[in-house]
């Protein structure tokens, strides 16, 4: 094991009592609990952790958060929990954590996709773009090599075996970020009563105290780890506050609609993981109020050759060192173009490093700055720049040239030897969230960054997300925004008394000047001074892309892949805006931003899944004799949310064989089907007969109590939408019937009309679907079984005639049994409670077993319809049927209005060449026509193509008839009756066949 | 994912409702009085006004029934809720584009989120 040469002592985030060992690229290291990965590696003087997307140049650590770019590894091997693009800056460290260098093969130190980078000059910018539109054939030569040498982790190969949940939660106030501003908001906001959540996406509150020298401040008269613990103590106490940690909040939508995920599992030993907590955890909070304390992130410089190991954010140097007690470097050079980027110096010539040099672009650096360096002896180069870097895989050495008043070189290069560079250009405030509530940025000159100026949602923005980087201002600005949450959300706040902070007299300091595109000495061609560090965009690109003509920041962005990563341009989107500011000669006010998206970081596809995976990812409805079918073993389909028996194959059979002899049983003796999923609407009312007058397309008001009438439902298009049996029970009382998979969208449809349109009627309806179990029961011997069934109904055809229904008892359970058929054979419908379903079921089976009663399924169903010509709504017809296609005129009254009659006489759908549903019988009886086939006129190929005359919409082998049948819908279909047509097929010869009408028993002579 | 103020339950999430398109289009009580052009324009054409729009909404997870809503298509803002029947209430006080400012036609993508 490598010792950890640069670990400096133990403060408040890193607890040296606790080691911790852990593998990088197959090598073991050491570090202790509270470090990430980085920390960890930079204890150990590793710097170099991967390998750029698109020219594989070296990847080190820049960053200390979720903002870092490149320092992505991918944790573990297993195929199942392996985790890619894990940023090695948030990665926590336990023992046994395995983590591996992404997109470098052989190895991270020899790696062969590195040859891209020799070859950059060839990959410009919007090369994806180009090789897409230029000469055929570009993309398909090129597509495998980009899809092999670019790219990030490898994504996991297994089912993912952990689990993942969504909560929903309520609050007051949202507090997001636990700096000093989230603290103090939190604080308050709690104190008043209010309902509050704390979400810090670190595993420690403190945010940006805990990257300050311990030592250097006080606050009320205690240090900063003794004024932490008391306010995590003090927000504790509070009854209503939820503190998470480990929670980012990665998304912010309407109406304060806040998405947080949270990490629960993931930085425990795998062995130590608990199986009764989920991996991650997304709260779905709905808040009266937000509070936005997600501080600011720091923007690198942009000169030519920023991107090797060893050059770091200057804030991230002062992290690494005082949260985690870790130098990031031996000797270290400051590189920067504002004042607070100094302290940098400071605190690591403090920690015994050597400070080589301070280059700042500015001419005149704040007076306090510079006389602490004098002081410190360090020295300090103004108005100039690096131009160049050394160093294969780790920073070595670099130069520095002066800038002359319009910043360009002048004088000749000096070097400077160093393993560290800390480089800042300023620090932006985070406003990803505030721009996703869509609130309005506006432009600050003495930030050079975008901040918050106007809220559109009920939140505001304090501390440094708000551009207030004072510590004591940072505590008024939590304070006040947290006071004003609270009391906007209606609870009291006492007085807000900030805690008294001591001073340091470089606090807020900035005085900061643009430097958005450093010069170069090297001729451009050679020069490579990267913007996006995660994709490879150089300022170079950017301007190519300006001189292209992309000129809006959303194209240029999109064209070079600027901010596209798995960053999202945390870094690098605001240095991109100032280049193309630079290029078009335009404020960058006036450049504006490209849109900030959900989410703010990767979220894992497990934690966006929640628990709505496995049997939970859709509801499934079974029916009360579900089990009796599993038994049986029976092979199932989901029919709208139904699991419906499909067939009942018996051991050794077939499928396509069941059906045939499902069917054959329904034909010659008898055959049961479980129908309880139609849907099923009560409706009373003493106008309810009035009602279904309106609702179907047929007439209802002389409808007898005791009788059934089938009725189809149009939309006011005229197109068919729904069909089904409905029963007067009574006057005003009816029994509706729907198709399995219509029955909510019918009822919700029926609302409408009623309460929208005739709120006069007086009529009530209820969704019964599962109170009523239903069994049908069909085939000629079918009578003898329901009247061994029933104690009291006789169910001879003559007594209980067709279309007609009758209430009965079978051992003296209530039933109601309609004489209803959709297979063209003798049949009865059984509905009993649903209770009493998987009763019913049994009864019939074994009360019809004499008479040789065969289980039948949805398809032998579909089949014995098809048979007789009746449609299923869906499948025969599409949306674009009215009932005068289907030959359905028998249907239409001309009585009354109804819903969709007028459009039936609109001159499309009164048209004479429209597609009619009629039968096709293939010459050859053997060939089972495919569903969805295309129906043509002439065998010959056409020029330019041949005309598709229809289309197949059912299609079996008919075991009453011995051969195939299908239906379909084809143009003026009924004048083709006995004509030919063909079959396309899409290898081979068309089918010739010749079409009939739909009703195969009448066509063939077989009509009861 | 906006709240709807349902007039019988209150405000509930956008997730308990399903949508019912423009509201105050009466079916006409003579269809067969009508051309086939006034017919088609009751069944097929709808307005998509960006700003204030009257449109349908159904609790479907709640209960039940049908409403109207007032909504300001361009920033999602739900002004007012009533009973079916009942006439649009006035609505004031708000804006005809989000704080983000888009151009008074499109999508704004490209436009100004920042103060010029």
């Amino acid at each position: 094991m490598s010792m950890q040469t640069f670990r400096r002592k133990y403060p408040t985030g890193v607890n040296g009592a606790s080691p911790v060992t852990f593998r990088f690229n197959g090598r073991q290291y050491g570090g202790f609990a509270g470090d990430t990965l980085a920390s960890a590696l930079l204890a150990n003087g590793v710097h170099m952790i991967a390998r750029s997307f698109k020219y594989h140049r070296p990847r080190g650590i820049l960053g200390s958060g979720s903002d870092d770019p490149a320092a992505l590894v991918q944790v573990g091997a297993d195929p199942a929990r392996t985790v890619p693009n894990a940023r090695a800056t948030e990665l926590e460290i336990y023992d046994g954590l395995e983590a591996f260098s992404q997109n470098c093969w052989p190895s991270l130190a020899i790696d062969v996709g590195s040859v891209n980078d020799a070859f950059g000059r060839f990959l410009p910018a919007g090369f994806y773009y180009k090789t897409f539109m230029g000469p055929p054939g570009n993309w398909m030569m090129f597509e495998g090599l980009i899809r092999r040498a670019a790219g990030l982790g490898k994504s996991p190969t297994a089912p993912d075996p952990d689990h993942y949940e969504h909560v929903n939660r309520h609050c007051d106030v949202l507090v997001i970020g636990a700096g000093p501003a989230g603290l103090t908001a939190a604080r308050i906001a709690a104190a008043s009563g209010a309902r509050v959540i704390l979400a810090e996406e670190t595993p420690e509150l403190g945010g940006r105290l805990l990257s300050i020298e311990p030592s250097s401040r006080t606050m009320d008269g205690q240090s900063i780890a003794e004024w932490l613990q008391d306010t995590e103590a003090d927000l504790t106490r509070s009854p209503e506050i939820t503190v998470l940690k480990r929670t980012c909040a990665f998304g912010y939508y309407g109406e304060n609609w806040v998405a947080l995920v949270e990490s629960l599992q993931d930085h425990v030993p795998e062995h130590a993981r608990r199986a009764d907590l989920p991996r991650h955890r997304v709260w779905r909070v709905r808040t009266a109020q937000v509070v936005l304390a997600t501080g600011a992130i720091e923007r690198p410089l942009v000169f030519h050759g920023n991107d090797r190991p060893g050059i770091m954010l200057a804030g991230a140097v002062r992290t690494y060192l005082h949260r985690y007690g870790v130098l990031a470097g031996r000797t270290a050079v400051v590189f920067t173009n504002n004042d607070e980027a100094w302290t940098t110096a400071f605190d690591l010539h403090a920690a015994g490093a050597e400070v080589a040099a301070i280059v700042d672009t500015r001419d005149e650096p704040g007076p306090n700055v510079t006389a602490k360096a004098k002081s410190l002896g360090i020295e300090a180069f103004t108005s100039a720049t690096i131009v160049e870097t050394k160093g294969r895989r780790r920073l070595s050495h670099m130069s520095v040239m002066s800038l002359d008043e319009n910043k360009q070189l002048t004088g000749g290069p000096r070097w400077l030897y160093a393993d560290l560079l800390a480089v800042s250009g300023g620090w932006s405030p985070n406003v990803a969230l505030f721009s996703q509530s869509r609130g309005r940025l506006q432009f600050d000159d003495t930030l050079q960054a975008f901040r918050p100026e106007r809220s559109w949602q009920a939140e505001r923005s304090a501390g440094a997300a708000d551009g207030v980087f004072d510590f004591a201002a940072c505590f008024a600005s939590g304070l006040q925004a947290g006071a004003e949450a609270a009391q906007a959300a209606g609870f009291a706040t006492d007085t807000p008394q900030a805690p008294a902070c001591s001073v340091d007299p470089i606090d807020g300091e900035s005085g900061i000047e643009p430097a958005w595109d450093l010069p170069s000495a090297k001729p451009p061609a050679r020069t490579r001074a990267f913007v996006d560090l995660q994709n490879d965009v150089t300022s170079k690109d950017l301007q190519l892309a300006v001189r292209e003509g992309y000129v809006s920041v959303e194209h240029a962005k999109r064209y070079t892949t600027l901010g596209m990563g798995t960053d999202q341009g945390k870094t690098s989107s605001l240095n991109g805006f100032g280049v193309l500011a630079g290029a078009l000669g335009k404020p960058i006010a006036d450049v504006g931003v490209t849109t900030f998206r959900p989410p703010f970081k990767p979220v894992p596809f497990g934690a966006v899944a929640g628990q709505h995976v496995g049997d939970h990812f859709h509801p499934r409805r079974t029916t009360p004799m579900h089990t009796w079918h599993e038994d049986q073993g029976a092979t199932f389909e989901v029919v709208g949310d139904w699991l419906r028996a499909r067939a009942y194959p018996r051991a050794g059979e077939s499928f396509e064989d069941a059906v045939q002899r499902e069917c054959i049983a329904a034909r010659t003796q008898t055959a049961a089907l479980d129908a309880s999923t139609l849907g099923k609407i009560d409706i009373r009312g003493r106008d309810a007969r009035t009602f279904l007058n309106r609702v179907y397309t047929n007439a209802w008001m002389k409808l007898a109590p005791g009788r059934c009438r089938y009725g189809l439902m149009l939309n006011e298009d005229g197109m068919v939408f729904d069909d089904g049996v409905t029963a007067c029970i009574s006057d005003d009382h009816f029994h509706l019937t729907t198709t399995t998979g219509g029955a909510a969208g019918v009822l919700s449809w029926m609302e409408d009309y009623l309460q929208t349109e005739w709120p006069d009627l007086d009529v009530f309806m209820t969704s019964v679907t599962e109170q009523w179990a239903v069994a049908s029961i069909c085939g000629p011997e079918s009578w003898r079984v329901v009247g061994a069934l029933l104690d009291d109904i006789d169910p001879n055809p003559d007594a209980f005639p067709f279309m007609s229904h009758r209430t009965g008892h079978i051992a003296g359970v209530p039933v109601r049994v309609f004489r209803i058929s959709f297979t063209g054979e003798l049949s009865y419908e059984i509905n009993v409670p649903a209770r009493y379903g998987l009763w019913l079921w049994q009864q019939i089976m074994d009360k019809g077993e004499p008479h040789g009663i065969t289980p039948y399924g949805t398809e032998g169903m579909h089949l014995l319809r098809a048979e007789t010509g009746f449609i299923i709504v869906g499948q025969d017809t599409d949306g674009t049927v009215t009932p005068y296609d289907l030959g359905m005129d028998w249907i239409v009254k001309s009585s009354a209005d109804f819903i969709g009659r007028r459009s039936l006489t609109r001159s499309d759908t009164s048209r004479a060449d429209r597609r009619h549903f009629v039968g096709v019988l293939t010459d050859d009886p053997a060939i089972v026509i495919a569903e969805g086939s295309q129906v043509i006129a002439t065998a010959e190929e056409q020029d330019p193509r041949t005309p598709m005359i229809g289309h197949i919409t059912s299609s079996y082998f008919s075991p009453t008839f011995e051969r195939s049948i299908a239906l379909g819908l084809i143009d003026a279909g009924r004048n083709r009756v006995g004509e030919r047509v063909y079959i396309a097929q899409r290898d081979g010869e068309p089918i010739p066949a010749r079409v009939t009408q739909p009703n195969f028993m009448q066509h063939f002579g077989r009509a009861t | 994912m906006f709240l709807i103020p349902c007039p019988f339950c209150g405000p509930r999430d956008q997730s308990e409702f399903s949508y019912g398109g423009e509201a105050h289009i009466a079916r006409p009580t003579e269809p067969e009085a009508l051309s086939d052009e006034d017919w088609a324009n009751f069944v097929f054409m709808r307005s998509n006004p960006k700003g204030v729009f009257a449109e349908r909404w159904h609790h479907t997870a709640g209960c039940g029934k049908w409403f109207n809503v007032l909504r300001n298509t361009a920033t999602d803002e739900v002004l007012a809720s009533y009973k079916t029947g009942e006439p649009p209430p006035a609505v004031a006080g708000f804006q005809l584009a989000t704080p983000s400012g888009e151009p008074p036609i499109g999508s704004g993508n490209d436009g100004t989120k920042v103060v010029p």
